[in-house]
């Protein structure tokens, strides 16, 4: 599998699953800007790394949920690399609550970080892509997005409108040769489950046939599947890595 | 000018949509009469952008269903 001079986006590629898709798809040999909302620190780290593995790298801080901005991140990116290829939309927040507790400020901000930032995206990507004839993106859900899980309504209900999202953009853009798919994970290790309780841990453990949480490589090596030409024949898809949970 | 404008509408027109040029009149509907998918319509107006090196915001290319309306429009913008 390769992914030499492509040039991709990974939104929310400072940390967690996205820092994983960034650099696994370095060392697979394409072009890699990452965006990031707070941490540069982390971001610039990334894209060293990334130039480590003899790519191009930039880090763009930007907030997902800023319409206007998606575009100049875009344009940004095909004018200094003169096409995109890929675009990954990873950039997500939780901020769980039983819906009876649930405020009205939980529920925006994380349908907005999750939701409406794939439409930014994925629109603003849409002419370049159409442009060159082909294209692939791939949206990060999670199994939540297909199961429910009690406490996480407004996380659940922004992945699962990915998943809509993602095949109608999927059937709009095919006769383009625009793939779109998602991938939906489960259980992985990342400074966003870490802070769960043991008895929680315990739990999904349980609930999960593989009987263990994933790491990070083994989300972003299906991303790097479904992003390169290996997958041609794929489009509107929901993978789920999850070792087994939601089957 | 004007006619230039018109010449290079036509042109892109013929060349994207793989219409005959005699079938692209004033009139003519890029949808109904030419056989543009509503993907097709997105494009010419993101090549009449580029040709002419305009900005053509989405709530005017929704109002550019013919061929006269973009050579209209052109010829005010540009």
């Amino acid at each position: 599998m390769n992914l030499k001079d492509k040039n991709c986006i990974v939104t929310g590629g400072s940390r967690g699953i996205g820092k994983s898709i960034a650099l696994t798809f370095a060392k697979l040999g394409a072009n890699v800007a990452i965006t990031y909302s707070r941490s540069a620190d982390a971001a610039n780290e990334v894209a060293d790394e990334i130039k480590k593995a003899g790519s191009k790298a930039m880090a763009i801080q930007a907030d997902a949920t800023d319409f206007s901005k998606a575009e100049e991140v875009i344009a940004k990116v095909v004018e200094e690399w003169g096409a995109l290829d890929v675009l990954i939309n990873n950039a997500g927040i939780t901020k769980d609550n039983l819906i009876l507790r649930m405020n009205e400020e939980q529920w925006d901000a994380v349908i907005n970080t999750n939701l409406k930032s794939v439409f930014n995206y994925s629109k603003a990507a849409a002419k370049p892509m159409m442009r060159a004839r082909g294209g692939s993106i791939v949206n990060i859900g999670s199994v939540v997005g297909i199961s429910g899980n009690a406490g996480q309504s407004n996380y659940s209900a922004s992945k699962a409108g990915l998943i809509g999202f993602t095949k109608s953009y999927a059937k709009e853009l095919a006769s383009r040769n625009i793939r779109a798919n998602v991938v939906a994970p489960g259980y992985i290790t990342t400074e966003m489950t870490q802070d769960l309780d043991e008895k929680v841990l315990e739990s999904i453990r349980e609930e999960t046939p593989l009987g263990r949480a994933g790491n990070p490589e083994e989300v972003s090596n299906v991303v790097a599947f479904l992003a390169s030409d290996l997958s041609s024949y794929i489009t509107g898809e929901v993978i789920r890595v999850d070792g087994g949970m939601a089957m | 000018m004007s006619q230039d404008v018109e010449a290079k509408v036509k042109s892109i027109i013929v060349d994207k949509l793989g219409v005959d040029e005699s079938e692209v009149v004033a009139e003519a509907n890029f949808t109904n009469d030419l056989g543009a998918d509503s993907l097709d319509t997105v494009e010419l107006i993101m090549e009449f952008e580029k040709e002419f090196d305009l900005s053509i915001p989405d709530e005017d290319a929704e109002n550019i269903a013919t061929v006269g309306d973009a050579v209209k429009y052109i010829q005010e913008k540009s």
